[in-house]
């Protein structure tokens, strides 16, 4: 599975006089689960649309699956889309949900589908308006997972979803992936859902790439300094400095450094987390620093530790 | 509709068989089948209440034929009854409703609510595609919703026929022209095309609009619109209209417009002004004396005549009632196709 999930060039889409997401150029290879983070209006859910085939791009294109223009029938065939809200026809019981997305796919394994509505405890016969919040997204996710898609793109999936059924609903999709070698891109305002399934990171920020790469490469090549808070400012000029935090008279500096990388006296070095990482970048928009593979043409090389399925 | 800048390298798979049309079938009876029993079951007690309402129509009208002496005055009684027989249901303006309810509540959802609940985001991002999903919803729904109302409209033509019977002013009751308006689009093969339009502007609004009691407003103002456009402009230059000087136009014929010469030169157009009404129908045009010594009503033609006017009727005929027919119908066919294919377009390119 060497390919591009998604793969987007120049991307823009203006809405009236606004652009929800402009010159967005990235690359997800397939084989990831790849979390799509950014704060509200960043433009999340503007880029799956198009991605998806919901919507045009104003400027720019977008491919999927290896090269397939997005919302195309081959495009539309490979991609199992579950949208914000997991929306499903309410006057529909489970089971004429199952009928008809099988209707409406050329492949739908409905072994699959009964057998996981079945261990959920969601039963057949009951209105899809009828069932829990967590529940319906179950549902919505099981009937995109049913068609065995090659990639499956989630929206805001757990947002609406209270702790347990966030659980859950995560250990669906990482099972899928596991499994079935599903490749994912999901998006999220909170990165915390996210961080314990995903392995590749795409940071959007007012409507524009700010980070891009494979989860482990991210945090390898990041350190978070501690040390005088006095001192953080003549950091900048010595290491590639992205966010100082300071708290009273000690100040934490994530930096792009690798582990081998000479720590300045006086400071200590430690690991930085996902969450730690995407909030440093959030905060410091103008650092826009892209340590992943965002250009198109060269992903074999940007993307050394894709995984094969 | 995407801009390509990002070479393509497509797969084995590019172009996978489409999704067959025919399971579309079961998805578009599943969704909609709630609405087309509805609409059943509401032309079916129209139906029943139109049956029963014609029946009595036809009875009174047969005693009336078998009973009535042309010209007596126990016939003109008898006529009047027959005029207020049904009378609510005769004059056709309650009926002209039903294409547009039908169309409204039938039509105006089929995308509104999609876009109104977001299942247009699930709906459309199935492998059966969006624009083939849009068509195999709209066609078979119109179909439908048409041939119901033309089911309707052969029991309306068999409603009406005492009304428009041959030879009805000549046992001196009143005859009404086919075209008489209201009445017009009820039988005929016009009612199942405004049905038609009316389901197809209802599905263009429900994609223009988004919300489905909105769109159902707008269905029904457009459709209001476009029906008196019809009827008060259109439907008379359908073909040219017969021009005669003959006084006596048939009752059955539409009449367009009347005026009067004088000299081979345009006098006046309808009523006549009340100069000339004083100054040659002095008693006014009912008080006259026949030959015979019974009063007798003079008409404006008899007063005007001896003086040197013409009277000039331009009119529709009654024979002209199917060619009438097949145009309106036609156009409305037409209409809506391009209608139904603005919506697939829409949805076809609606940036989400």
């Amino acid at each position: 599975m060497n390919m591009n999930v998604i793969e987007t060039s120049g991307l823009g889409k203006r809405y009236g006089g606004t652009w929800a997401l402009r010159d967005c150029t990235l690359a997800i290879p397939a084989g990831h689960v790849a979390a799509l983070i950014g704060p509200n209006g960043a433009g999340k859910t503007t880029l799956l649309n198009l991605a998806v085939g919901l919507a045009a791009p104003t400027a720019g294109g977008v491919t999927v699956l290896g090269g397939r223009p997005a919302g195309s029938p081959a495009a539309l065939d490979g991609i199992a889309f579950v949208a914000q809200d997991t929306p499903v026809y309410r006057n529909l019981s489970a089971a004429d949900m199952l009928h008809l997305t099988r209707n409406l796919n050329r492949r739908f394994d409905q072994h699959y589908a009964e057998t996981r509505l079945g261990e959920l405890g969601i039963p057949l016969k009951r209105k899809a308006g009828k069932l829990s919040g967590g529940q319906r997204a179950q549902l919505a996710l099981t009937l995109a997972l049913a068609r065995r898609p090659k990639l499956l793109v989630l929206d805001e999936p757990v947002a609406m979803l209270d702790p347990v059924a966030r659980h859950d609903f995560m250990a669906t999709v990482l099972t899928a992936m596991v499994d079935d070698g599903v490749s994912v891109v999901l998006s999220s305002h909170v990165l915390a859902d996210l961080e314990r399934v995903a392995d590749y990171l795409i940071l959007l920020s007012r409507g524009g790439v700010q980070v891009a790469g494979e989860a482990d490469d991210l945090l390898a090549g990041h350190r978070l300094l501690t040390g005088p808070a006095a001192e953080a400012d003549g950091l900048a000029g010595r290491l590639a400095v992205v966010h100082v935090r300071r708290a009273g008279a000690q100040a934490h500096v994530l930096v792009r450094a690798t582990a081998g990388d000479p720590v300045p006296p006086g400071w200590e070095a430690h690991p930085v987390g996902l969450e730690e990482l995407a909030m440093a970048y959030l905060r410091e928009p103008g650092a826009a620093a892209l340590p992943g593979p965002v250009r198109a043409r060269d992903t074999k090389q940007a993307t050394p530790t894709e995984v094969t399925q | 509709m995407t801009t390509l800048t990002v070479p393509a390298r497509p797969e084995d798979d590019t172009s996978p068989p489409p999704v067959p049309w025919r399971r579309m079938a079961w998805v578009t009876w599943r969704q909609h089948r709630f609405t087309l029993a509805a609409v059943a079951v509401f032309l079916g007690a129209l139906a029943v209440g139109l049956w029963l309402a014609g029946l009595k129509t036809h009875h009174v009208y047969a005693a009336l034929v078998a009973a009535c002496h042309p010209a007596s005055a126990a016939c003109a009684g008898m006529s009047t009854t027959f005029i207020g027989t049904n009378g609510f249901l005769s004059n056709g303006f309650i009926l002209q409703a039903v294409p547009v309810l039908i169309g409204a509540f039938a039509g105006a959802p089929v995308l509104a609510r999609e876009m109104e609940t977001g299942t247009f985001r699930y709906a459309w991002t199935q492998g059966f595609g969006r624009w083939r999903w849009t068509l195999a919803k709209l066609a078979p729904l119109a179909v439908a919703v048409a041939a119901a109302a033309g089911a309707l409209s052969v029991l309306l033509s068999w409603y009406y026929q005492p009304y428009f019977a041959t030879g009805n002013q000549a046992a001196s009751f009143s005859e009404l022209t086919p075209f008489f308006p209201g009445v017009f689009d009820l039988h005929g093969i016009t009612f199942a095309a405004w049905t038609l339009t009316a389901f197809a502007i209802g599905a263009l609004a429900g994609m223009l609009i988004r919300r489905v009691v909105p769109a159902i407003a707008a269905t029904i103002a457009a459709y209001a619109g476009l029906a008196f456009a019809a009827g008060g402009f259109l439907r008379q230059h359908y073909l040219t209209p017969r021009v005669t000087s003959n006084p006596n136009v048939p009752g059955s014929a539409w009449i367009i417009s009347q005026w009067w010469t004088k000299g081979g030169r345009f006098a006046f157009a309808g009523w006549p002004p009340d100069r000339l009404l004083q100054q040659f129908c002095p008693q006014g045009p009912q008080a006259g004396v026949g030959p015979d010594g019974e009063p007798k009503t003079v008409s404006i033609a008899e007063c005007l005549t001896p003086h040197g006017y013409t009277q000039w009727t331009s009119y529709q005929p009654a024979s002209r009632f199917w060619p009438f027919q097949w145009i309106e119908g036609g156009w409305l066919l037409a209409l809506s196709v391009l209608l139904i294919a603005a919506t697939i377009w829409l949805v076809r390119r609606r940036a989400a």
